[in-house]
C-alpha cells in the first residue's frame, strides 16, 4: 500500500511537503487531479500518480497546464473534487482557461495550486502567483508549515464548495520541500460519479452570458471577504503596539525574530493565511492598534499595498513599510530572492530600533578558491551526442541556437555551448521562426519530447504555414527526465506495465504537420548522425531532426540498459579531444593522462567514435 | 527547549537527503521538534545538495548564514565551500575523501589540499572531527554508506543529545533492509572514528 494511504489516523509521521499536500487532498477525498509536472510541485503529482494506481483517484498527467486546467474544469463542473496542481509558471501556460474560468466557477470543490519558487531553484524567474488570485478573482490560501498545508488543502476545498469558485493554493519552494511532522487524518472516500448539468447562462462565455457573470463574480468576491474577515486563517498574536503583518513562511522568520529579539511583549503579528480578498475589517482594526507596522512577504508588496490602501481609507497615518523599490540593499526588504530568519530579525530590529547587533560575517578572505560544482549532462546522456554531432555538422555556420526547457538547457554550457535563447517552454521552435525571418544566420533549435508535446507543436506549425527556415531537433529521450521521469504522450506505457495508455508518435505527427524534411538519428552512431544533420541543415524551409535514445538514467532505473564501461588504451596520444570536445563527466587526468571513471561510465561510446587515435575500447572484463 | 541547527552539504549521490531523514525520524522517536528544508533538482546531475535541519523549538526550517551550530560536510571541498554557514561557535564535521568536481578532474579548476581545508575549517570555527568516511564505509562492506558513517561520528559528537539507540532505530525504520546490517556497521564505525578524533 502506498505510504500516503495509510489509514491510521492520529499518526504522526515525518512528510515532505509535497506529500503531505498530497496526502491532504486524500483526506479531503479528491476524487480527479491533474498536473503538467514542474519543480518544485512535482512530488504532489507524483504521489496522486501512484496513489490512483490503488484507489478511486482519477489522475492524468496532462499535455500541458493549460490542458491540465481544462481538464479539471469540466470534472469541477460535473461535481467532482478536483485537484490541479503546477509550477508558478505553468500558471501562465493556463491563464486563459484561468481568467475565464473566474466567471464560470464550479459545482464541485476545485483547488488550483501554483507551487512557487522565490531564489529561483529551479525556475526561469521568481514571479508572484499571489497576483492571479487578485487578476483573475480567485479566492487564495498561503501556508506557512508543511503540517498546515496538508489541513488548509481541505478548507481549500470547502471554500471553492461555498462560493462555487476555485480556489488557489499558492506554496513556495520552502513548504513543497521542507519535511515536517505531520499527523494523519481521517481519508475521506471521494465521490467519483460526475454528472454534468446543462448550464448555458453560467458555462456558455459569449458576451452577453459573461457580462451578467462578472457581476456574479464581484457578488462571490464579497462573500469571499466576510469569509475571510471570520476565517481562523487569519490570526493575531500578541497585544503590542508594533505591529507585523505576514504570511506564508515569513511568519515562522517572523515569530522567530519577535522571540530572538525579546520583544514579544511589544509586537503583535497579524498572520495572514487567507489573503484573497484580504479581511480588510480585520487589517483595519489591526492597524488601529498599532504605532507602527512592517509588512513582511517574500516577492512583491502584495500585502503591503493594499494595507496602505486600507489606512488611507482609515486616515491612519502611522508608518507602514515593507519593501525597497530598487535592488539595492536597504534597511527595508527586497523584492528579490527569498527571505531568511537572520534577515528578517535584522530587518525587525531595525524597523522598531531594537538594540541589535548581528553576529560578524565569517571572514573568507583567506578561504583558497575551490571550483564550481555546476550541474552536468550525466555520463552516458544521448543529449551530449546530439550536441556534439550539431556542432561538428555545423561548423563552418554562423548558427543561433534556441533551446528550451529540461535537462538539454545544460547543453549551453561549455565546451558544447548549444544553446542561446530560452524564455519559457516551446519557445524553442517559435523564436527559431522569428530568428529565421530576421537575420540571415542559420537557426538549429533543440526541443525534448515532452516539451514539444506540451507546447512546441503550435510553434511547429506556425513554421509550415508561414514557410521559415530552421532546423529543428526534436531530443526523443522518451520520458520527462528533468522533473524526475514522468511519463509523457509519446512515452511507451507497457515499459511500465501499464496497459490503459496511448501512445504518440512523434516521427508520423511531424510528417503530418506537413514539414517536408524529416530525418531520424540514433545519436551514438556519431558518423552517420552527422551526415544525417548535415542535410537536414543544408534543406531549404523546416527541416527536424528526431534523435532517439532513451534517457540514461531512466534506462538504468528500468533495465534497459546495463553499464558496460570503457577505458583508455596506450594507444592514447593525448589529443584531449574526448574531454575538450564532449567534457564527458566520466573523464578525470591522472599523471598527465586521460582516464575514464569504470564506475560512473555507461558504455555510451561517443569518446570511442571520436578519439583520433582509436584509443578508447570496451574494458576487457 | 534549546535550538540546534544542522546544516549538511554534499554531492548529489551521496545520501544526503537520507541522512537528514534518519535524523529527522531520531527526532520523532526522541520526542525533538525538528523542520527540514532541502534543495532538490539538479541533485542527479552532480550538483551540491544542502539540507538544513532545525530542532528544537525554533518555528523557521531554514538556517541563515552564520548560524549553524553544526556542520556536517560529506566532501571536504564542499565543507569548506560552506563556512559562510559557520560562526566561531560552530562544530564541523567532515569527511576527508574527495570528490573533485569535474573540471578539476580534466585539470582545469583548483581544489585545496585536504590538510589546508583541515586547518582553515578548524581555526575559524569551535573544533573539527575529520575522518575518512569512504574507507570506513568500505570497511562496512559498501561504499553507500559513507552517509550512515558520517551521522555516526555525528552522534559520537553528542551535539544532538539524542541516544545512539533511537539513532539505530530510527536507521531501521528509514533504511532498506538488505542493508540494515552494513549500515549498522558503519554508523558504529563511524562513531568509533569520532571518538578518537
Amino acid at each position: 500500500m502506498h505510504k500516503l494511504l495509510n489509514d491510521s489516523p492520529g499518526e504522526k509521521i515525518m512528510l515532505l511537503g509535497n506529500e503531505a499536500i498530497a496526502r491532504g487532498a486524500v483526506e479531503a477525498g479528491v476524487a480527479f487531479a491533474t498536473t503538467y509536472p514542474g519543480t518544485p510541485s512535482s512530488e504532489i503529482s507524483l504521489n496522486l500518480f501512484q496513489m490512483s494506481r490503488e484507489s478511486d483517484l482519477y489522475f492524468e498527467y496532462s499535455t500541458n497546464e493549460k490542458v491540465a486546467l481544462e481538464v479539471a474544469a469540466a470534472a469541477a463542473n460535473s461535481g467532482l473534487r478536483t485537484f490541479c496542481m503546477m509550477k508558478h509558471v505553468g500558471l501562465n501556460v493556463a491563464a486563459d482557461p484561468l481568467m475565464t474560468l473566474a466567471y464560470v466557477g464550479v459545482t464541485g470543490g476545485m483547488v488550483i495550486l501554483s507551487a512557487d519558487d522565490p531564489a529561483m531553484f529551479s525556475s526561469q524567474n521568481e514571479q508572484d502567483n499571489r497576483y492571479y488570485a487578485k487578476f483573475g478573482g480567485f479566492p487564495m490560501l498561503e501556508p506557512s508549515s508543511v503540517a498546515e498545508a496538508k489541513e488548509m488543502i481541505k478548507d481549500a476545498f470547502e471554500l471553492s464548495e461555498s462560493l462555487g469558485q476555485p480556489v488557489l493554493l499558492r506554496t513556495t519552494t520552502r513548504i513543497n520541500h521542507s519535511n515536517a511532522f505531520v499527523t494523519l487524518g481521517d481519508i475521506q472516500k471521494p465521490y467519483t460519479q460526475g454528472r454534468f448539468e446543462k448550464d448555458p447562462h453560467r458555462c456558455v462565455t459569449v458576451p452577453a452570458v459573461s457580462r451578467g457573470l462578472h457581476v456574479k463574480l464581484l457578488d462571490k468576491l464579497e462573500k469571499a471577504t466576510e469569509l475571510a474577515e471570520v476565517s481562523p486563517l487569519n490570526f493575531v498574536q500578541g497585544s503590542g503596539k508594533y505591529g507585523i503583518i505576514t504570511n506564508g513562511v515569513s511568519f515562522h522568520y517572523a515569530e522567530d525574530a519577535v522571540k530572538d529579539l525579546g520583544i514579544e511583549d511589544s509586537v503583535r503579528i497579524l498572520r495572514l493565511g487567507f489573503t484573497n480578498p484580504l479581511p480588510e475589517q480585520m487589517i483595519k482594526t489591526f492597524l488601529g492598534a498599532c504605532d507602527k507596522v512592517l509588512v513582511i512577504e517574500e516577492g512583491e508588496p502584495f500585502m503591503e499595498e493594499a494595507v496602505k490602501a486600507f489606512a488611507q481609507e482609515e486616515g491612519i497615518v502611522i508608518p507602514i513599510k515593507g519593501k525597497s523599490r530598487g535592488s539595492k540593499p536597504t534597511d527595508l526588504f527586497s523584492r528579490l530572492s527569498e527571505y531568511d530568519p537572520a534577515m528578517v530579525r535584522e530587518k525587525v530590529a531595525n524597523f522598531f530600533e531594537v538594540d541589535y547587533t548581528p553576529a560578524p560575517r565569517m571572514d573568507t578572505a583567506d578561504i583558497p578558491e575551490i571550483a564550481m560544482r555546476p550541474p552536468n549532462l550525466c555520463s552516458g546522456c544521448s543529449h551530449r551526442a546530439t550536441f556534439y554531432e550539431v556542432k561538428q555538422a555545423a561548423k563552418d555556420m554562423d548558427v543561433i541556437c534556441p533551446t528550451d526547457i529540461g535537462c538539454y538547457t545544460l547543453g549551453f554550457m561549455p565546451p558544447l555551448s548549444m544553446g542561446d535563447f530560452v524564455v519559457c517552454m516551446g519557445s524553442s521552435v517559435s523564436t527559431s521562426c522569428g530568428f529565421s525571418k530576421a537575420t540571415d544566420q542559420k537557426v538549429v533549435s533543440f526541443i525534448g519530447d515532452s516539451t514539444f508535446f506540451h507546447s512546441g507543436i503550435t510553434g511547429l506549425v506556425n513554421a509550415v504555414f508561414n514557410q521559415h527556415n530552421f532546423t529543428l531537433v526534436i531530443l526523443e529521450n522518451d520520458i520527462t527526465a528533468m522533473t524526475g521521469h514522468q511519463p509523457h504522450p509519446g512515452v511507451d506505457m507497457e515499459r511500465f506495465g501499464m496497459d490503459t495508455f496511448g501512445r504518440v508518435n512523434i516521427e508520423k505527427l511531424v510528417r503530418a504537420l506537413g514539414v517536408e524534411h524529416v530525418s531520424i538519428v540514433k545519436p551514438f552512431k556519431v558518423k552517420k548522425s552527422i551526415e544525417t544533420i548535415k542535410e537536414a541543415l543544408a534543406f531549404k524551409g523546416v527541416s527536424v531532426i528526431i534523435s532517439q535514445e532513451p534517457c540514461i538514467l531512466f534506462a538504468k532505473s528500468i533495465k534497459l540498459k546495463t553499464p558496460r564501461p570503457f577505458v583508455v588504451t596506450d594507444k592514447c596520444t593525448d589529443h584531449k579531444e574526448c574531454i575538450n570536445g564532449i567534457a564527458c563527466p566520466s573523464f578525470y587526468i591522472e599523471d598527465g593522462r586521460v582516464k575514464i571513471d569504470a564506475d560512473t561510465c555507461v558504455g555510451c561510446a561517443l569518446c570511442a567514435q571520436i578519439c583520433p587515435e582509436n584509443a578508447i575500447r570496451p574494458l576487457k572484463k | 527547549m534549546e535550538t540546534t541547527r544542522l546544516v549538511i552539504v554534499a554531492v548529489g549521490g551521496q545520501g544526503n537527503l537520507l541522512a537528514s531523514k534518519v535524523l529527522g525520524e531520531a527526532a520523532l522517536i526522541s520526542g525533538v521538534p525538528v523542520r527540514m528544508s532541502e534543495i532538490h533538482g539538479m541533485a542527479q546531475r552532480g550538483g551540491v545538495v544542502e539540507s538544513a535541519i532545525v530542532f528544537g523549538e525554533a518555528t523557521s526550517s531554514i538556517i541563515s548564514d552564520g548560524e549553524a551550530d553544526i556542520l556536517l560536510g560529506f566532501e571536504p571541498a564542499e565543507t569548506l565551500r560552506a563556512i559562510n554557514r559557520c560562526s566561531k561557535k560552530t562544530m564541523v564535521i567532515t569527511n576527508t575523501a574527495t570528490l573533485p568536481p569535474f573540471t578539476v578532474g580534466i585539470g582545469k579548476g583548483n581544489y585545496p589540499e585536504v590538510d589546508e581545508i583541515k586547518g582553515l575549517l578548524a581555526a575559524k570555527t569551535a573544533g573539527l572531527v575529520s575522518l575518512d568516511a569512504m574507507a570506513l564505509a568500505r570497511k562496512a562492506g559498501s561504499p553507500m554508506s559513507v552517509n550512515i558513517v558520517l551521522l555516526g561520528a555525528l552522534i559520537q559528537t553528542g551535539a544532538l543529545g539524542f541516544t545512539k539507540e533511537n539513532v539505530i532505530e530510527a536507521i531501521r525504520r528509514r533504511t532498506k533492509p538488505a542493508f540494515l546490517e552494513k549500515n549498522l556497521k558503519a554508523f558504529d564505525l563511524g562513531m568509533e572514528a569520532a571518538k578518537t578524533n
